[in-house]
């Protein structure tokens, strides 16, 4: 992975020398909280509920087990010994003191971690493909490109002070899992005819309250070009987004205003200036950077089949989680592994410092010291040997990382909610938990196989409900929480935004409603392989609203 | 004698700021003898006779683009961008293309919520002078020119990003 070198160490340096400073004058009263606010949210800090809550980047999700067990003694001497990976491959603390930030920032930069950019209204940390550099599908490592765009956008002064937030997504892969589509501007790596590396770019995709899925904006734009055409991008809409409503503030809203052919036109425009410029990129810093992500030392090994593996073992817990938690890896004998921080027990995404600890010993153990944050809040080693994994399983299980669910109904991507979170209208972990609850037979969910459940306190969309197969958006009316459903949405190359089935539900009914539509869903499917979403798309929204709202309908009768 | 951050100094500032109250317009707004930074829409409305003053300034409201001024910039000494809060961050792409696409090597002034932390991007997108706020300390602020050591773009004092520099 990337390591610093001296500017780097620098620049984080003397950001939390910055910050310190700027902190002091806030508690002295010298800076005004409206002055403050921006400043700290720069850093990823907000002023929440019941405290303040720290946003800590993970660049691209990457970390190793030096910087994951910082992160544990910060959790722990700061917090109250846990944290919460977002869908954003952060990882959040939601109990830390404002005076203790400048402390905090200090510890991370003494391993190479920041908060910088991590929430305001600026260029924010950079996500990708949780498997980038292993999986067997992709056309080359995203990462790289990853860090050479974190570099260019951190500090950029021209784009510190923007219309809204602006989220950048990279995916390298046949399949996109890095939610590209969805993203201010999502990158697809890709090669021309010529077997040249650039990129597809789409600009304006988005969730929150208006959401849109991005237009491709150039089919092929050749590598060294990327940080002037961003660069292009960025100022367009730094000079015309609109300002005036944070609400339509977004860069998807000035180009479905203007149309994509007409902010096509502008960014060329502007990108003439700038094409060829000294922002072009070199091989030889491509190389640099790429010289950070050279392959581990992985052993010549003979493949190993999980099929093989799991008769060997013969144990039917083991097989549920090599079905769901065990991934290909491009190299024969490897596999990537998803550690759930999914235990229905506890929220999705949170972790205990013991847990933190043990999972950097669990990576210098078996996957070379290094870890990866997943947008569905889950943790990856990436480089596991196949006949390692017994021993892994039988480790992560005793510390409740092994819940094998990876990508089934209970793998619910989840924001913190009104639980934590100052915007959130609703909560949302409750939800999750009495989901969770109901649907608590492993049988049951690998029976009903994929389905991304995903759940928003607020339209501010952090839980992705607008792509989830099943979306539960928290909705405030007239003071008491209620809860909008929608089916059919899907993350991907062929994102789809779910389709509301009707009136929104009270806390209590939402398990009973995830049980119909799960039934209507089992009922319906064609084969055991088709999957629900596709189930939905295939016969339409009509029955799982038809079966949800019978139930309503005869007690409102009734009533 | 009011206070400007000039050139990495704190400097006395001859230089008065025009600004349009209620009601005034600017055809009839009244512009006093001395060294004047009019709004831009009164440089259009009243060009002539402001070309007539030994020295004229114009500021640009957020919504005014280094084009609108580009034409003009060789009768101007002084123009300044105005941030009504410093949030509205359409400022710093006017000053960089005012710097590199315009020309422009005359005195940028930064006017309105001009605050310490944001000085150092406004330097490096071009300002070279900074009105700081009245009820601030200029002298905090002229220190907010040394935040960072070094920086990973390039920018309009250092033509070249680091990464070009990391290799030289």
């Amino acid at each position: 992975m990337y390591r610093y070198d001296h500017y780097d160490q620098a620049i984080v340096n003397d950001r939390v020398k910055q910050f310190r400073d700027q902190t002091q004058r806030y508690l002295a009263g010298t800076l005004s909280e409206d002055e403050f606010r921006p400043l700290r949210l720069q850093n990823g800090l907000y002023v929440q509920r019941y405290a303040p809550m720290l946003r800590i980047a993970i660049p691209y999700g990457m970390l190793n087990s030096t910087q994951m067990r910082r992160l544990a003694s910060i959790a722990e001497k700061y917090d109250r010994g846990y944290g919460h990976f977002s869908t954003r491959q952060n990882l959040q603390l939601n109990w830390p003191t404002l005076e203790s930030v400048p402390e905090i920032l200090a510890e991370l930069a003494e391993v190479e971690m920041h908060a910088i950019q991590t929430s305001g209204n600026c260029i924010r940390n950079v996500t990708s493909d949780q498997f980038a550099g292993v999986s067997p599908d992709e056309l080359t490592d995203p990462r790289p490109w990853c860090e050479l765009l974190r570099q260019w956008s951190t500090f950029h002064p021209e784009f510190a002070y923007l219309p809204r937030k602006f989220k950048i997504a990279v995916n390298a892969a046949d399949t996109d899992r890095a939610a590209t589509r969805v993203h201010d501007i999502g990158l697809d790596v890709v090669k021309n005819k010529e077997g040249s590396i650039g990129f597809r770019v789409l600009v304006g995709g988005g969730l929150g309250r208006t959401p849109i899925v991005g237009q491709v904006i150039t089919e092929f734009l050749p590598w060294p070009h990327l940080l002037t055409y961003l660069e292009a991008i960025l100022r367009v809409y730094n000079l015309h987004g609109r300002r005036d409503n944070k609400y339509k503030a977004r860069i998807k809203i000035l180009v479905k205003a203007l149309g994509i052919e007409e902010f096509r036109r502008q960014v060329e425009a502007e990108w003439a200036y700038g094409k060829d410029g000294a922002l072009t990129l070199t091989e030889a810093e491509v190389d640099r950077i790429k010289q950070h992500f050279t392959d581990p030392n992985w052993k010549t090994l003979v493949d190993e089949s999980l099929v093989d593996l799991a008769s060997h073992y013969n144990n039917k817990a083991f097989t549920r989680w090599l079905d769901r938690n065990v991934h290909p890896h491009k190299m024969p004998g490897y596999a990537s592994v998803t550690l759930s921080l999914k235990d229905p027990k506890v929220a999705p995404g949170d972790i205990t410092t013991a847990q933190m600890n043990f999972v950097a010993d669990l990576a210098d153990k078996y996957s070379f010291g290094e870890l990866r944050a997943s947008h569905e809040q889950n943790l990856i080693l990436a480089d596991v040997e196949k006949t390692e994994l017994f021993a892994l399983w039988q480790e992560a299980k005793d510390h409740s990382l092994a819940t094998p669910t990876v990508g089934l109904l209970n793998d619910i991507i989840c924001c913190p909610g009104g639980d934590f979170c100052s915007l959130a209208n609703a909560k949302s972990i409750p939800i999750a938990t009495a989901i969770q609850e109901r649907f608590d037979s492993l049988d049951y969910l690998h029976d009903i196989g994929d389905l991304d459940l995903n759940i928003s306190g607020c339209m501010n969309a952090c839980g992705h409900h607008h792509v989830g197969n099943i979306g539960i958006l928290g909705v405030d009316k007239s003071g008491s929480e209620w809860y909008q459903v929608s089916i059919g949405g899907r993350q991907g190359f062929n994102a789809y935004l779910g389709d509301v089935i009707g009136p929104s539900f009270a806390a209590a009914e939402i398990p009973d409603v995830i049980s119909k539509l799960i039934e209507t869903y089992i009922e319906q499917r064609e084969g055991d392989d088709e999957r629900f979403v596709d189930t939905v798309h295939r016969i339409g929204v009509t029955p799982f609203k038809e079966r949800v709202y019978a139930g309503k309908e005869r007690s409102a009768v009734n009533a | 004698m009011p206070k400007l951050i000039k050139n990495n100094a704190i400097v006395d500032d001859s230089w008065q700021v025009v600004r349009l109250a209620e009601g005034e317009t600017p055809e009839s707004v009244a512009l006093p003898d001395g060294d004047l930074i009019v709004p831009f829409k009164v440089w259009k409305a009243r060009r002539a006779d402001l070309l007539a003053r030994p020295q004229i300034g114009v500021w640009l409201a957020p919504d005014e683009t280094a084009n609108d001024i580009a034409t003009d910039l060789k009768h101007l000494k002084v123009v300044a961008i105005d941030f009504p809060q410093f949030v509205d961050g359409r400022g710093y792409s006017t000053a960089a293309l005012l710097r590199t696409r315009y020309g422009w090597s005359g005195e940028l002034r930064a006017i309105g919520d001009v605050l310490r932390d944001q000085l150092f991007y406004m330097h490096r997108v071009g300002f070279d002078a900074y009105a700081i706020r009245a009820d601030k300390d200029i002298a905090n602020a002229l220190e907010a020119l040394n935040d960072f050591s070094e920086s990973y773009q390039s920018d309009v004092n250092e033509p070249l990003p680091l990464f070009r520099r990391r290799h030289a």
